[in-house]
């Protein structure tokens, strides 16, 4: 399979950026992320799929020059999938600015209850979960 | 009779869209819900008695083969999850009911939850049947994304908080996911397990480790195993008890399967693998040592949860028959005892009103019944026999010795440490929350006895959970044996592609 070096190029730079804005604190930065890191995946699967040829459509090109037609419905399903997380993940920005003010990922529990506790007493303080006896 | 293993997909799906249409009759809703995983239950049960009789069945969804069709295929440890994936969600179902209809009556629904959940049930069946690595991913998402509804409903700012992390990190691993099918596409231009068994052995030896790495990253970090487990602990435990309970019970059991299935079926080892080895005891030791330092009932449940996905990564990790049936065997136990566990931590919470097992105390003496339900599957999960837990880790062990390596042994002796390490972190909950004094309770907060007055159903869930844990170690024999004949299948990758591809077909 031939490999298409400008594809390769914009795919390093957009899965690089994805990743870097993805470990940043800010909710919006996050969901920038996640979306340039799914339309690399996208693109990505496109490049898989080999070099463009005819259209795959019944009766109109000639058998062997057709692109391949399995990338192509993946990424259509891989697209709609990633634009629906990427709504809720918007929505989950915009409750969490409602509810806290801000949207920035908090810390690990664990790095929270080491930095209240700089000695060796880590027990001594519980990290409570939340309300026990909840309703789903 | 290849229309039986659609049903697990289509019936949930179907009764998810029923009960949102319901939504405002909550008796029609919670009846619904509860005949269709009673009868994708027996279904299963029918799809493992056909499949371990005439071997895997096949369904060609509109008659199109491999690879352009979606091919949906049954064999023996698809059926055997499916099983005991089924009773799971049925038990769960049934505690978060009777929780509901214990503390508001009959008449209210709960408009979200039931369609929610059995969408999330689809998910699961699809992920055990799928016989191809991106309907894998569709099925995968079809279960995270339910499992981000589930986790963030009721919203308060410390789940919203917490649960950012969750979907973060799902999401980052359902991108790599498919960076992964890109790659494996690229390499083989086929995404279907049967083809690419053939094809993923012609490619050259490296590019072959780094897709079987890729996929080892992508199904870890859905699996929780060490180092990728650190999102686990934060956002399970505060969910409300049914949900951890189904979400610890399954999903992470998913994604080890997904690491079977595509590191024998696709991915082929003819001998034990080093790496995933040392991976193993790291998890099963750095998840016990979390376990011990808690105090959090739930947390402590969550990282011992991670500590036990390191005696399935060890039979893995063998990849030879014995390795793979305690594979097997642990993981039929794990599902059961782990959610039973939560469960159990739910009803425990709901009576002491505090996760906090220092705050704790007295629980035997006030409620032995619940004594005795935690116990049973607390030394199951430690190892103790007669139980489940001794059976599958006997022949996980048996599995370490065989491969007869200085590494096997120190994983082996590993393991045992670790159970050890988890009867001390069952005692710890023992000690601190059902003996000693009830604690005096500040007048501030309400009188928790009084208000759990009506935990019985929920009890009666809790106990069958545990008595079909104890089904498991008395059909241990028949099971083990069902479970070997899996692993055989397993590690034969031929059985599998002549069933999918029907011939010798390249």
């Amino acid at each position: 399979m031939t490999i298409n070096l400008t594809l390769i190029v914009l795919l390093a730079v957009v899965y690089s950026t994805g990743f870097y804005l993805l470990m940043q604190r800010s909710l919006m930065r996050i969901v920038l992320g996640v979306v340039l890191l799914g339309h690399g995946a996208n693109l990505f699967l496109q490049a898989a799929g080999g070099p463009p040829g005819e259209p795959p459509k019944a009766g109109g090109s000639v058998l062997g020059a057709l692109s391949d037609p399995l990338p192509q419905a993946m990424a259509l399903t891989a697209i709609v999938i990633t634009f629906a997380v990427t709504t809720f993940l918007l929505a989950l920005a915009y409750r969490s600015h409602a509810l806290l003010g801000h949207d920035e990922v908090s810390d690990d529990v664990e790095d929270q209850r080491i930095r209240q506790h700089p000695e060796a007493e880590q027990e001594s303080q519980a990290v409570v979960s939340d309300e026990p006896g909840e309703h789903v | 009779m290849s229309v039986l293993v659609a049903v697990p997909v289509l019936l949930p799906l179907l009764a998810a869209g029923l009960a949102l249409v319901l939504s405002q009759v909550g008796q029609a809703q919670r009846v619904i819900a509860v005949a269709v995983l009673a009868a994708v239950m027996v279904d299963a049960a029918v799809l493992l008695a056909v499949v371990d009789d005439t071997g895997a069945l096949v369904l060609r969804l509109g008659g199109y083969g491999p690879p352009f069709g979606i091919t949906l295929v049954a064999d023996r440890l698809s059926a055997l999850l499916l099983l005991v994936s089924s009773v799971i969600t049925l038990a769960v179902l049934a505690y978060s009911i009777s929780q509901r209809v214990t503390d508001y009556g009959r008449a209210p629904s709960s408009t979200s939850f039931h369609p929610i959940y059995l969408v999330m049930c689809a998910g699961v069946a699809l992920a055990y049947l799928t016989a191809d690595l991106f309907n894998l991913f569709v099925s995968f998402e079809i279960m995270l994304a339910a499992s981000y509804v589930l986790i963030t409903r009721g919203t308060t700012a410390k789940r919203v908080q917490a649960n950012m992390t969750y979907v973060i990190v799902s999401l980052t691993s359902s991108l790599l996911f498919i960076t992964l099918i890109a790659l494996v596409y690229a390499a083989t231009g086929t995404v279907n397990f049967a083809e690419l068994e053939g094809r993923v052995a012609d490619i050259a030896p490296g590019a072959q480790l780094g897709l079987a790495l890729l996929a080892l990253v992508v199904f870890g970090i859905k699996s929780a195993i060490v180092p990728l487990h650190f999102w686990l602990p934060d956002s399970y435990p505060t969910a409300p008890a049914p949900v951890t309970a189904v979400f610890a019970g399954l999903l992470t059991k998913v994604g080890i399967y997904a690491v079977i299935r595509t590191q024998t079926v696709v991915f082929t080892h003819a001998d034990t693998w080093n790496l995933l080895l040392f991976v193993a005891l790291v998890t099963m030791i750095i998840g016990v040592l979390g376990a011990l330092a808690q105090v959090d009932i739930n947390r402590l449940l969550s990282f011992l949860l991670v500590s036990h996905i390191g005696f399935m990564l060890f039979g893995l990790a063998l990849f030879s028959p014995l390795g793979l049936t305690g594979v097997i065997l642990y993981i039929l136990h794990h599902i059961t005892v782990q959610t039973a566990l939560f469960l159990i931590a739910g009803l425990i919470t709901r009576h002491t009103a505090t996760v906090s097992i220092r705050d704790m105390g007295g629980v035997a003496g006030q409620r032995p019944w619940l004594a005795v339900v935690f116990a049973v599957p607390a030394l199951s999960l430690a190892g103790i026999p007669p139980l489940s837990g001794f059976i599958a880790k006997i022949t996980l062990l048996q599995g370490g010795v065989e491969a007869d390596s200085v590494t096997a042994y120190a994983v082996a002796f590993g393991a045992i440490a670790t159970s050890l390490l988890t009867l001390y972190a069952m005692a710890r909950i023992w000690v601190m929350a059902f003996w000693g004094e009830p604690p005096e309770r500040a007048p501030d907060k309400p009188d928790a006895v009084e208000t759990a007055g009506s935990a019985r159903p929920m009890l009666l869930v809790c106990a069958s959970l545990v008595a079909f844990g104890l089904v498991i170690a008395a059909a241990a024999g028949p099971l083990s044996e069902v479970a070997g004949r899996a692993a055989v299948n397993l590690l034969d990758g031929g059985v599998y592609r002549s069933a999918v591809l029907g011939g010798d077909v390249r």
